[in-house]
């Protein structure tokens, strides 16, 4: 019985993997399908164009520019893997953000607020404390914790009225996105971090190797003062690329969670409140503290990812943001659902969406296309999951009908009316490996 | 005074319409989150379809007033059409496939956006489309002049507010919203709907196609949500999509929670977030009394705490109202037959 389930266990991991890849082939092809009708209905782009653009879609990471003639070259980028893996730090964060939430049983959409106010405590504090006072990797340290727990706090927001007020927390987060964007971007129309040494650039704050410095007496920002995330030799290997340690620090956090969630009691309360609240609590488990506590994680994790991506000393931010939110906020939620919610899986889907940033990037640099096709492959690939988690599901609660009895349940899991093409492919793959 | 209330129906309007767009698909037993993409996805439909029409020399020679609003008409009908259509990616992932309606609705609000700024990009070549001629207020907004009426004369409180630099989309709106809202109370097609949201094993023994009445639910919901986004562009963003509503979707639901999924307590509770979102958008030009006086302006608050407040108002009148609040009891939970 014990080694039966025990390879099923494994068969579960399998089928999760082979779930999580055919939803991103299916997106690709989608994003190939946009491509090829865009370029046969436009004048200006034609079969050509969109048969680039679908190479560039599924090959855009080894795409080394165009040669003289004209035509695409393909090999080794060490720029785009590098930028690849530096981008992949703040949606592996965001990403360990939404899936330790999935776990106690809460959506966190608000991770774009949490991420702000990361990056608004990260950057206050990288710029709020003068050069001279403290040596620049004691202020980065003190920069990405302080983004931390102002992440933390932001998250516990949602937490608490879904625990005492029974506030939908999507809802919740929503709002405080929003309310998040708006103070963030009122805080630093009042500070002084605005970026006037470069007057080439308007509306940018200043990079965090800036440092206040005093001049003949007068407290003014020069750059050079040593905040920013090590290299560790990263960029050696990736030459040309914005890669640092951050990417490392990223990974040993996921592989904290990863203990967190399934090795200690906190872990286990926090998964127990997602399966069954009323169980939980039933079982003696304070299930109000640990939703607080689970959006208190979350949003740390994504106030983390906002504190390695700006303290990487090569990134400006742009602080009008009452108008938008940052996708970095909103792309964990793929990336957590194409891991399905594993931590350590995380660090693999981020990877996958950061190379799809990349291959926007190419996209819109070698041919008429633009980076918002990568948007489109990923908004299909969470339509996809979202009944991926449901088979999952239903496979579960039939076997446990088959313990049991041999249920009727055991019927096909799920027989949608019509086999409409890509969508019924995923169901029946399930169907079938049951 | 004028100025105040004609710039929150602005508001209101659009909102009133998208809420009620959530609660037939709600009451049908779907959470529609995908409100604010449907609505991106109107927008966007119903611009295209503006700047086609200018394209084709239709509109070119005199101005024709009746032909310019039957033209906001038109283009309000394909964003509704296009809408519904957008929808039937969640009601089929949400019915057929029993999936998850949130993260359903979440890739919508994450598809509609990239979408559009896809084919913005590449019709436009900028991240904005707009009219191809003119602007929607010399356009589609009806004026004294329109009918013929010389602008100096006065026209009273009441018509210098209801009938002057006003568009017809505004009053369409309202009309179809008590249309449906009588269709959700009044007819035996509403009750059925609503009994689906409610306990829908029920429904379903005594014969309702529960599946059918989703799809129903869902589908009037995208047809709204699609139209009402149209209208927001138009009316407030100058007939332009930029893939992009402020969250006007998701404040749509809050007013759907806040008015506790009745039509009535939803044009309340619109007419407050519009005039929230209206003092938001032109607090520095508000004269309130009219005597010259910009009161909030005057205040010295910063922009940013009004931009702010709709968002914190929803937070603190949920927090008050969710005790009380009664969302249809089968919401969000798919339907399966063989479950009892």
């Amino acid at each position: 019985m014990k080694e039966q389930g025990g390879s099923l266990l494994q068969k579960e991991g399998t089928k999760t993997v082979l779930a999580s890849l055919i939803s991103i082939v299916i997106g690709l092809a989608v994003g190939s399908v946009l491509v090829l009708v865009v370029g046969l209905f436009s004048s200006n782009l034609g079969l050509a164009s969109a048969w680039e653009g679908i190479r560039l879609i599924f090959l855009g990471l080894f795409s080394t520019g165009r040669d003289q003639v004209g035509v695409l070259t393909w090999g080794f980028n060490p720029r785009s893997v590098g930028n690849m893996l530096f981008r992949a730090t703040p949606l592996i964060l965001t990403g360990l953000s939404v899936s330790v939430a999935f776990k106690t049983g809460l959506f966190n959409i608000g991770a774009p607020g949490q991420y702000l106010m990361g990056t608004m405590a990260t950057l206050a504090i990288a710029l709020g404390i003068p050069s001279s006072a403290l040596p620049g990797p004691v202020i980065w340290l003190l920069a990405f914790l302080g983004g931390v727990l102002a992440g933390a706090l932001w998250g516990c927001i949602p937490g608490l009225v879904k625990s005492f007020l029974n506030i939908n927390e999507v809802l919740a987060c929503i709002m405080t996105n929003w309310i998040a964007a708006n103070v963030v971007t009122w805080f630093f129309d009042a500070s002084n971090f605005k970026n006037i040494v470069e007057n080439t650039k308007s509306g940018y704050i200043y990079k965090t190797t800036y440092g206040l410095t005093q001049v003949d007496g007068v407290w003014t920002y020069v750059d050079g003062n040593g905040v920013q995330t090590a290299k560790l030799g990263l960029d050696k290997l990736f030459p040309g690329s914005q890669v640092n340690g951050g990417i490392l620090i990223a990974v040993l956090i996921a592989i904290g969670i990863y203990i967190l969630m399934s090795k200690t009691t906190l872990g286990y309360q926090l998964k127990a409140c997602g399966s069954n609240r009323h169980a939980a609590r039933y079982a003696g488990i304070n299930d109000k503290r640990n939703i607080v506590l689970s959006m208190a994680i979350a949003g740390a994790l994504a106030a983390a990812g906002a504190a390695l991506y700006w303290l990487s000393g090569n990134t400006e931010f742009h602080w009008e943001t009452y108008q938008s939110l940052p996708a970095e906020g909103f792309n964990g939620i793929p990336v957590a659902l194409l891991a399905a919610n594993n931590p350590i899986g995380v660090i693999f889907t981020g990877c996958f969406m950061s190379m799809l940033n990349v291959v926007g990037l190419q996209l819109t640099n070698l041919t008429a296309y633009n980076e918002y096709i990568t948007d489109v492959i990923i908004s299909v690939i969470v339509y996809l999951s979202a009944f991926s988690l449901v088979i999952k599901m239903m496979l579960n609660s039939r076997k446990k009908d088959k313990a049991a009895n041999a249920a009727p349940g055991a019927s096909s899991p799920d027989s949608p009316s019509e086999p409409d093409g890509s969508e019924a492919a995923s169901t029946e793959k399930g169907g079938e490996q049951a | 005074m004028t100025f105040l209330i004609q710039q929150t129906l602005l508001y209101a309007v659009p909102l009133m319409i998208v809420a009620l767009a959530g609660v037939f698909a709600e009451r049908s037993g779907i959470i529609n989150l995908a409100l604010e993409g449907i609505m991106i996805f109107g927008a966007f439909v119903g611009v295209l379809f503006v700047r086609l029409m200018q394209g084709t020399g239709l509109f070119s020679g005199s101005r024709n007033w009746l032909a310019m609003q039957a033209l906001e008409l038109l283009a309000m009908l394909v964003a509704a059409a296009l809408g519904a259509l957008f929808s039937l990616l969640l009601s089929f992932a949400s019915v057929n496939l029993r999936a998850d309606q949130t993260i359903g609705g979440t890739a919508l609000n994450l598809m509609a956006p990239a979408l559009v700024l896809f084919l913005i990009r590449i019709i436009a070549n900028q991240n904005t489309l707009g009219m191809s001629e003119g602007d929607a207020a010399s356009w589609f907004m009806i004026k004294k002049s329109t009918f013929g009426i010389d602008s100096s004369t006065n026209l009273g409180f009441l018509g210098e507010t209801f009938l002057h630099k006003i568009y017809l989309a505004t009053y369409v709106c309202i009309i179809l919203f008590v249309v449906l809202s009588i269709l959700l109370y009044k007819t035996r097609f509403g009750l059925r709907l609503r009994s689906c949201g409610e306990n829908p094993q029920a429904a379903d023994s005594l014969g309702i196609n529960v599946y059918k009445m989703r799809y129903a639910g869902t589908t009037i919901s995208g047809a709204l949500a699609g139209m009402g986004g149209f209208v927001y562009a138009l009316t407030t963003a100058n007939c332009a999509s930029t893939g992009d509503v402020a969250g006007f979707g998701f404040l749509a639901l809050a007013v759907m929670i806040f008015g506790n999924w009745k039509p009535l307590n939803i044009a309340g509770a619109a007419a407050l977030f519009g005039l929230f979102k209206c003092i938001a958008a032109s607090y520095a030009s508000i004269d309130i009394n009219g005597d010259g006086v910009f009161m909030l302006k005057e205040l010295g608050i910063s922009g940013h705490l009004y931009r702010m407040l709709p968002y914190v108002i929803t937070l603190v009148v949920l927090a008050f109202t969710s005790k009380k609040s009664r969302a249809p009891k089968a919401e969000g939970i798919p339907y399966d037959k063989g479950q009892r």
